[in-house]
């Protein structure tokens, strides 16, 4: 290596300068256009981050497939078992009467909606996949109403950047970004295949966001937080999934 | 006795400077990224299909749905009937971040060596066959050779022979991008963007059945792949790779002398 010419010192010198100096203008940019994910840190930080980068960048209005009715799931595998709490029992004794959806945070008009409520607004269906991090999948038709129609009647302040919403299992809660909270198939599900969300389905309610895995879609959901900071949940890191060692962003 | 010894250094012709390195600086660089990000990808690839050993055709399965085939192992969810009286504890957590991690090293270092390989030759030059090794008395001579597993000559430590382009070609051109492929056809996300990406392949299930395919093909090249390096002799083939310097044990003496 002794035979290294000046110009080609100084032609490396150069380069890695303005590599260092790209990454470091790189990380910025995306830090101010939302593009770096809750749990970007830790040896998975840059897999991550290139995954819901590129992801936000190429997918930020695409829409996720949507299917014929003939392709619903004959059998739409209801692989949930109710929530054992007493809180869900005694709201499901009253036939959900009672089920209230509190959605505060960055909003002008925190508000608590009923179910009654919820299919009060004009209601809109979509047929989409459920694809589970394992691998199994299967098609429904999914009725609800659109996220942002609940957040444009509570009126989202302009800093926010996430919505973090829980599920009424305790330490089961999730987040997404304004992209997809606003995004028109995220849905706050109250029906399946043209009748009630079954409990093994997730109801109630079900936040359904069909662009991403399935533990996403967060079931038996009681409340929605909008927030600019999502450092002040649990850990820290976005929702309880990368608690337990799986990904926020979950895209792919 | 080692090689070396056998051969004086009186007969050694070409002087140091004059030797070519066997494999580029980048060609084995991106040979041992490469290396490294598949052996993590096979692993977590193999826990993620633990957690649902089971495959389908067309857009959708579950446990529901009659599989096209299943693996006769147990799995690490309980929502699984394998028959076996146990569940394997979850990886799919880890599996996911370091799959997915590996997969944008591998690409990235993909694209350079492909992008790289176009600009100096080295696809023309060192995996391009010769037009007359392509006729059928030759591949069929390099076959039989192959099966009986004779140590191939001292000229092919310098150059790939015809069936190894041909593996070398068809891994990088064809099992790699398939691979990359159908790893983002499973993506709801990818999809959503390019729609066309997963239908093609004739929808989500297909997708993942076949990236379990391709990747077995991958992991056949790998065993075959290290077995040849064992039978053409080890340490010669280990070493061109690694620093560069042929493996021969003419040129492993220049490097001693160097």
């Amino acid at each position: 290596m002794k035979n290294i010419s000046r110009r080609k010192l100084i032609l490396g010198g150069l380069a890695a300068t303005a590599g260092v100096s790209g990454l470091g203008m790189a990380a910025r940019i995306a830090q101010k256009y939302g593009l770096i994910p809750p749990d970007c840190g830790g040896i998975y930080g840059l897999g991550e981050t290139l995954t819901y980068a590129s992801q936000r960048l190429l997918t930020r209005h695409s829409l996720a497939r949507e299917f014929p009715r003939s392709m619903i799931s004959k059998r739409p595998l209801a692989n949930e078992i109710a929530p054992s709490n007493e809180a869900f029992k005694s709201l499901e004794a009253g036939g959900f009467a009672d089920w209230r959806l509190t959605v505060d945070g960055l909003v002008d008009r925190p508000a608590a909606f009923s179910l009654a409520q919820l299919k009060s607004y004009p209601s809109r269906s979509q047929i989409t996949m459920v694809q589970c991090e394992e691998g199994w999948s299967y098609i429904a038709e999914w009725i609800g109403v659109p996220l942002s129609h609940v957040l444009d009647l509570v009126g989202v302040h302009p800093q926010a950047t996430h919505v973090v919403y829980f599920s009424i299992e305790p330490d089961w809660w999730e987040s997404i970004d304004m992209a997809d909270a606003l995004h028109p198939q995220t849905f706050v599900t109250y029906g399946m295949n043209g009748d009630e969300l079954p409990v093994g389905n997730g109801g109630p309610l079900r936040l359904r966001v069909p662009r991403q895995l399935g533990y996403k879609s967060v079931k038996f959901v009681t409340h929605l937080t909008v927030t600019d900071d999502l450092k002040k949940f649990g850990k820290g890191l976005g929702s309880a999934e990368p608690e337990g060692g799986y990904a926020w962003y979950a895209g792919i | 006795m080692p090689l070396g010894a056998a051969v004086p250094n009186a007969t050694l012709d070409v002087p140091a400077a004059a030797l070519p390195a066997r494999h580029a600086a980048l060609v084995r660089v991106t040979h041992w990224i490469t290396t490294l990000c598949f052996l993590a990808l096979l692993v977590s690839g193999a826990e993620i299909v633990i957690s649902h050993p089971r495959f389908y055709w067309g857009e959708t399965g579950n446990v529901l749905t009659t599989p096209l085939f299943k693996l006769p192992i147990p799995s690490s969810r309980a929502l699984v009937p394998t028959g076996y009286g146990y569940v394997l504890p979850d990886q799919n957590g880890w599996s996911r971040y370091l799959h997915f991690q590996a997969a944008w090293v591998v690409v990235l270092t993909g694209l350079l060596y492909a992008i790289s390989g176009s600009f100096t030759g080295h696809f023309r030059k060192s995996l391009l066959p010769r037009r007359a090794d392509l006729s059928w008395r030759a591949l069929s001579t390099s076959m039989a050779s192959h099966l009986r597993f004779e140590r191939p000559s001292e000229a092919e430590a310098w150059s790939y022979n015809v069936l190894q382009r041909l593996s070398y070609l068809f891994v990088i051109f064809v099992l790699f991008p398939l691979v990359i492929w159908t790893g983002l056809a499973m993506s709801p996300s990818f999809v959503s963007a390019f729609p066309a990406s997963v239908t093609v392949l004739g929808g989500q299930q297909s997708a993942r059945t076949i990236h379990f395919f391709v990747s077995l093909a991958l992991l056949l090249f790998l065993v075959v792949h290290v077995v040849m390096i064992c039978v053409a002799g080890f340490r010669s083939r280990m070493r061109p790779m690694i620093t560069g310097r042929g493996g021969t044990h003419r040129a492993g003496t220049q490097m001693e002398r160097t």
